[in-house]
């Protein structure tokens, strides 16, 4: 087995994630997949780390890491607000920007 | 030091358990209908690939993974999903006519992209392992690099944190656009309104009926049964047992109960 394998599945779990965003309704499950397809990118970056034989891909990993705890504080806060005002956490009711 | 070509044995054996593993729980997050369940199979994915940075000699990522992300970042999509609650947005049904196959033909195409040029990129030489780079400890190895190389990353990082919370704290705050009724004005309202029904309260659950289950609807001093005094919730979720079978006249006393 050769480390591409990772590589392989860090592919395979990015497009699940992708999928995810676009089928499902529920906005907490869509950041889910967000935050799924986030992990995804780390683990080729901890694996790319391992090929390079330097730490610099375990850096960039853990900045990730870091920006997606930020991105999911402030769009669970968001979502919490849209589902104050509209009552749903659906994606498709959010529509008040179309008219 | 020998380069590392392939890996062996027990890392292997992980990766041909853990990998299918959790691509299937990956799948299960689209497929399950709950979100509850979406979160706990992406638990178990985030917890197979924090297995996988240790064993890619990545301890310290690793150990940040299941803190912060199994730990910290799941609780919380966990505590949003008890605030915000059951909702018709769990449904399966595609609201976009044709959205599921143009998706799913999408996905392939991605996919395949991504994993045919990852079979055709090569990196120019043999993988060279991460034996030297971590011979002073993962954690020392990434400090140093994080307080010399990246450090300017690492401030402006700390920078978006301190945003980050100050933008939920903003995005969270309520402020009541009307002045919360008092005690007083709210009794004096339910006795104004239309009927006395509900002067007292809504009734609980259960009460005065054969059951005491929160799912069974409390009975009224004529016998009926009172569907306001089940929780909307109970009602959302489809868990509610029929009114109507409780009803004096119809049910069935000459059973006998078990000594």
């Amino acid at each position: 087995m050769s480390l591409d394998n990772y590589l392989y599945l860090s592919a395979i779990l990015f497009t699940i994630g992708a999928v995810g965003v676009v089928v499902r309704r529920n906005a907490i499950v869509v950041f889910m997949c967000i935050e799924l397809m986030l992990n995804a990118a780390n683990l080729s970056f901890v694996t790319f780390a391992r090929m390079n034989g330097n730490l610099d891909g375990q850096v960039v990993a853990f900045f990730t890491m870091v920006v997606a705890a930020c991105e999911v504080v402030v769009g669970l806060a968001i979502i919490v607000t849209i589902y104050r005002s509209r009552r749903s956490a659906s994606v498709d009711d959010a529509s008040l920007l179309r008219r | 030091m020998q380069p590392l070509l392939t890996i062996q044995g027990p890392e292997a054996a992980l990766f041909w358990i853990l990998a299918p593993l959790s691509v299937a729980a990956a799948l299960g997050m689209l497929l399950v209908k709950k979100a509850v369940h979406s979160a706990l199979l992406l638990a178990w994915v985030m917890i197979t690939l924090a297995i996988f940075y240790i064993a890619q000699d990545a301890a310290f990522l690793g150990v940040v993974q299941v803190i912060v992300y199994t730990g910290a970042v799941m609780m919380l999509f966990l505590f949003i999903l008890m605030l915000v609650g059951v909702d018709s947005s769990d449904s399966l049904t595609e609201t976009i006519t044709g959205l599921r196959p143009i998706a799913i033909t999408a996905a392939v195409g991605l996919g395949g992209l991504l994993v045919s040029l990852l079979g055709r990129a090569t990196l120019g030489r043999e993988p060279i392992g991460l034996e030297i780079a971590n011979t002073a400890g993962n954690v020392q190895g990434l400090s140093e690099l994080l307080f010399s190389k990246y450090v300017f990353p690492f401030e402006v990082v700390s920078a978006l944190l301190i945003t980050a919370a100050l933008g939920a704290m903003v995005l969270a705050h309520h402020q009541r656009t009307n002045p919360r009724p008092s005690q007083r004005e709210q009794a004096i309202n339910r006795f104004r309104s239309g009927s006395l029904a509900g002067a007292a309260g809504l009734p609980g659950p259960g009460v005065f009926a054969r059951h005491n289950a929160v799912d069974v609807p409390a009975l009224l001093p004529d016998g009926t049964p009172a569907p306001s005094s089940i929780s909307a919730t109970l009602k959302a979720r489809g868990d509610v047992l029929d009114s109507g079978q409780f009803q004096l006249d119809n049910v069935d006393t000459t059973v006998v109960e078990e000594k």
